[in-house]
């Protein structure tokens, strides 16, 4: 078993609204082991970007708090550390990617000088050597010509490119943790699958571990080895990617597999979930899915599922797991 | 029979703002080629995929066709007649028989207006029933895409992504068109909400005996819903046919790539090997010859050269390669 | 833009204010509709809240500090400053509030045109934009009211030759935005005409920093209007103008200070009034933060 490099326990944030907190991430828990790249799948709303900005403490507005939670990386709690000491653990340990390169690029500065400047805060290295380390940086993303690319502006580079470049700014500090925040979705299929390939390549050279954010069950099932799957701001299933594909062990997991086009015959109905996410002002009772459920049971209604041992290192927070794992 | 639509030979081009450059050399105006000489037949009661990846001229192609963009060459015959010919009488007739999705959902209803507001304006505009009977008919509209009568009073803001676009569909269908072209409406959804949507668009072309034209990157989506697809690359068509046949057995090199790099959910998946090099070149300044050709493994001399190899039939399906006899 | 990306979900699922249909009112909107009312309410009942006529000269009791029988004191001419500056709120709300109508009018008519139709006519609006905007405001009121007799009716005309352009600029800004927004193009899908579009799609949406913009307007033109009024160029004497009460008692400044301060303080509070309903009504309205 590899070692552990980050452990998140009971990670809870809420927005504060006139009518009471909002909860938007409840009591989230999950590791990371060296290497490991683990999925963190979820549909909008499910609390999936903000759990891993909680994490890295980058939150979104002045309305949302942290109000309970560990995070655990090289055996400091970043929840305890002050902001000044957080500026040294974001690109260090933790280093992490977003959907849109364009609007995370800084407009006016050439990706050399990006990269630069990520390398001197965080490595102390003199300009002239930023430059060079800046172009091996290009060169290890996969980028053609790098020193070309670092003279060049964000918007004169096409979308995959500007995603490596984000990557290579990411990797400057040279984080052993990555987050990457849906780094496919804005881009062509068969960039797409590059840029996965990159991450995974850079898993295997430089013994990166990925927390990989997405939507989509596919990327998943080609990249990740280990899934958590949340919804409306729990985490209610953990398995290895195969298991849960195979067998998922809860009914919105479940949904969410039939759901795919290309699951069943074309033409078809395709089985979907009915109804539609609950608002935060409006969280159901006990447990969160119960009024979409097919297999609810009047207990829902009352207690939350905790996220239960469901054997062979799996978790479900679904009372009825044991029903969805044999099937009549 | 005549096809309900047949697209011969149309060019989009979108004109580049002139550079300083440019006005004093005075070269000819730079375009994007956004579409080039695309020729398509839609029979009655089909759907038709149009896939392909961002900047390949889809949505060109489906705005083109309902005349919300300008063509530069070309004709849309609607039923026999050219769309692209029409007066202002005959587009407004046009307008009433075939109609438009659009991508984002709660960018294409008016904020201002409330639900029951937008659907009863389709309705006044184009008489579809006496102005008594408008009231009574928009909760019908609401329920018929799965909707509650209820959520007539709010505006687009109290919506879901998913409601806003079962909205959009009431009203493209409020005036019973015959075409409805769904610029990819699905992309933005989630997942679990796409499925409700592709289920409620399956049902109603049941029901309403639609031909509709599915615009899409999701060829997972396009292989569920569609009979038929077409695949575009910077703006041609480069293959088309059946849809089993071209997933099965595609046989452009462009459409292999396409294929090979969707991420399929199985759980013995391997990760991705290393996939077509490089990107799509820019539509601006395309090279004469087949399109693809600089990013194709299988490229050989004369696709360098023009002309652009055309479509030829091979199998059930129509390819635009070299690679295969005329 | 995915729904989620904002806070945590789409706009049903936080279900939270700053939307027309559901809750709660900004600060700044309530005090500020509170202090505008306010003003309104002694404008409306200016003959019956004040307790002397403006205009009756008493010189008996003429520069008399604030006292009880004159809360406010008395000016040069033994009148009642109290009095004065409720009846003047009359003159200062009506030169605000027509002198933001008519250039919001005509600007919006003008950028809208320009914005939608584009080509010549928006070229040629906007050069005569450019143009307006060169010149320093006040000035180019001065000289057009110098052309047409000093008076309310000019000020009028004034403001709104001046003003109109901060207004196209916006709403043209906003309608070449919305142009292109996809709720057009579907208006346009279903077969609507110009007119249609423009009135009922296009303009609604493209008013709204406009009125925002206005509220913060009022408070210029009745500043602009006071400025003018103190030159001898708008309202003239007798008539009570918060303006004119601070020219006519300038020269008393050290001895009889209220006859100035009073109206000086009743043009920043209604300034402020205005102030906080431009922020509130932005707040609501989802234009500001």
């Amino acid at each position: 078993m590899s070692a552990r490099v980050l452990r998140v326990e009971d990670l809870t944030v809420e927005f504060t609204a006139p009518g009471g907190p909002l909860r938007a991430v409840d009591e989230v828990s999950f590791e990371l082991a060296e290497g490991e790249v683990l999925g963190l799948v979820g549909e909008s709303g499910s609390g999936k970007t903000l759990t891993c900005r909680a994490l890295i403490r980058l939150l979104p507005s002045r309305r949302a708090r942290i109000t309970r939670g560990v995070v655990r990386v090289d055996g400091l709690d970043l929840m305890t550390l002050p902001e000044s000491a957080m500026q040294r653990v974001r690109g260090e340990r933790i280093g992490m990617i977003f959907q849109n390169p364009m609007t995370h690029l800084d407009p006016i500065m050439t990706i050399g000088e990006q990269i630069g400047e990520s390398l001197r805060f965080h490595k102390s290295i003199t300009r002239r050597d930023a430059v060079a380390h800046a172009i091996e940086l290009l060169r290890q993303v996969g980028i053609p010509d790098p020193a070309l690319c670092s003279q060049s502006y964000p918007h004169s580079l096409s979308g995959g490119m500007r995603q490596r470049a984000m990557i290579a700014i990411a990797l400057a500090g040279e984080p052993r943790i990555l987050i990457a925040d849906e780094p496919t979705t804005a881009l062509d299929v068969t960039v797409q699958a590059q840029i996965l390939r990159l991450l995974l390549d850079l898993r295997d050279r430089a013994g990166l571990s990925i927390i990989l954010i997405t939507h989509n069950l596919g990327v998943v099932a080609e990249t990740c080895e280990t899934v958590a799957v949340m919804y409306a701001g729990r985490i209610i299933e953990r398995a290895a990617k195969r298991a849960l594909l195979r067998r998922p062990l809860h009914p919105y997991s479940q949904g969410l597999i039939r759901s795919q086009p290309g699951a069943g015959p074309p033409l078809a109905e395709l089985p979907s979930i009915p109804g539609q996410p609950p608002s935060l002002a409006d969280l159901p009772q006990g447990c969160r899915f119960h009024p979409r459920c097919a297999y609810v049971i009047p207990r829902c209604r009352e207690i939350r599922p905790p996220l239960a041992d469901a054997g062979a290192g799996r978790r479900s927070a679904c009372l009825r797991w044991q029903e969805l794992a044999c099937p009549s | 029979m005549t096809a309900l639509l047949e697209v011969q030979d149309l060019t989009v081009h979108y004109p580049l703002p002139f550079g300083i450059g440019e006005i004093m050399t005075r070269s000819p105006r730079r375009v994007v080629q956004a579409v080039s000489g695309v020729n398509l037949r839609l029979e009655r009661g089909e759907t038709l995929g149009l896939v392909g990846e961002s900047g390949c001229g889809k949505s060109s192609l489906g705005r083109a066709i309902l005349r919300l963009t300008e063509a530069k060459s070309g004709r849309v015959l609607f039923d026999g007649t050219d769309v692209l010919a029409l007066d202002k009488a005959g587009l407004f007739a046009f307008r009433k028989r075939a109609q438009m999705v659009f991508q984002e959902p709660h960018a294409s209803l008016n904020p201002r207006l409330t639900v029951a507001r937008t659907l009863a304006e389709v309705l006044r505009v184009h008489r579809v029933c006496p102005r008594a009977a408008i009231e009574a008919r928009v909760p019908e509209l609401l329920e018929a895409v799965g909707l509650s009568a209820d959520l007539g009073a709010r505006r687009p803001a109290a919506l879901s992504g998913g409601q806003c676009q079962r909205v959009a569909i009431a009203r493209a269908l409020a005036m019973g068109p015959e075409l409805l072209i769904s610029d990819e409406s699905v992309s933005a959804l989630d997942v679990s909400i796409q499925a409700q949507i592709l289920n409620l668009f399956m049902r109603l072309k049941r029901e309403m005996d639609l031909t509709m034209m599915f615009i899409s990157h999701d060829l997972s989506v396009v292989r569920h819903v569609c009979h038929r697809v077409a695949v575009m690359y910077l703006g041609r068509i480069v293959e088309h046919g059946p849809t089993e046949q071209i997933f099965r057995d595609p046989k452009h090199p462009y459409t292999q790539a396409l294929l090979r790099a969707i991420p399929r959910m199985d759980p013995d998946a391997e990760p991705p090997a290393a996939a077509a090099a490089s990107e799509p070149p820019s539509p601006v300044a395309l090279s004469a010859g087949c399109v693809f050709h600089s990013r194709c493994p299988q490229a050989m001399d004369v696709c360098r050269g023009p002309p652009a190899p055309a479509l030829r039939r091979s199998d059930q399906a129509e390819v635009a390669c070299h690679l295969y006899p005329v | 833009m995915r729904t989620g990306e904002r806070l945590a979900g789409g706009p049903s699922s936080l279900g939270l204010a700053a939307r027309f249909d559901l809750g709660e009112l900004p600060l700044p909107l309530l005090i500020g509709a509170g202090m505008v009312l306010f003003w309104s309410a002694l404008a409306l009942f200016a003959d019956v809240i004040a307790p002397f006529d403006p205009n009756a000269a008493d010189y008996n009791a003429a520069l008399v500090p604030p006292n009880a029988a004159h809360w406010l004191g008395t000016d040069n001419f033994g009148r009642d400053v109290l009095s004065r500056v409720i009846h003047g709120t009359r003159v200062d709300l009506q030169m605000g509030i027509i002198g933001v109508l008519c250039p919001f009018v005509l600007g919006t008519v003008l950028g809208s045109i320009a914005g939608y139709f584009g080509g010549a006519i928006d070229t040629v609006l906007m050069r005569v934009v450019d143009v307006t905007i060169a010149f320093p405001f006040l000035v180019l009121m001065i000289a057009i009211i110098t052309v047409l007799e000093p008076g309310l009716t000019s000020f009028y005309v004034a403001v709104t030759l001046v003003g109109w352009v901060s207004y196209a600029r916006l709403v043209r800004a906003q309608t070449l935005v919305l142009k292109s927004s996809d709720f057009v193009l579907a208006a346009r899908s279903l077969g609507y005409g110009h007119v249609r579009i423009m009135f009922r799609h296009i303009l609604p949406n493209a008013l709204i920093p406009s009125i925002v913009f206005s509220m913060s307007d009022v408070v210029l033109v009745i500043l602009a209007g006071s400025a003018i009024s103190y030159l001898g160029l708008g309202v003239q004497p007798p008539t009570a103008e918060w303006g004119v009460m601070i020219a006519e008692g300038q020269n008393f400044m050290t001895t009889a200070w209220w006859i100035t301060t009073v109206p000086g303080l009743a043009i920043v509070f209604l300034a402020l009034g205005f102030s906080f309903l431009a922020d509130g009504l932005g707040e609501k309205l989802g234009v500001r933060e």
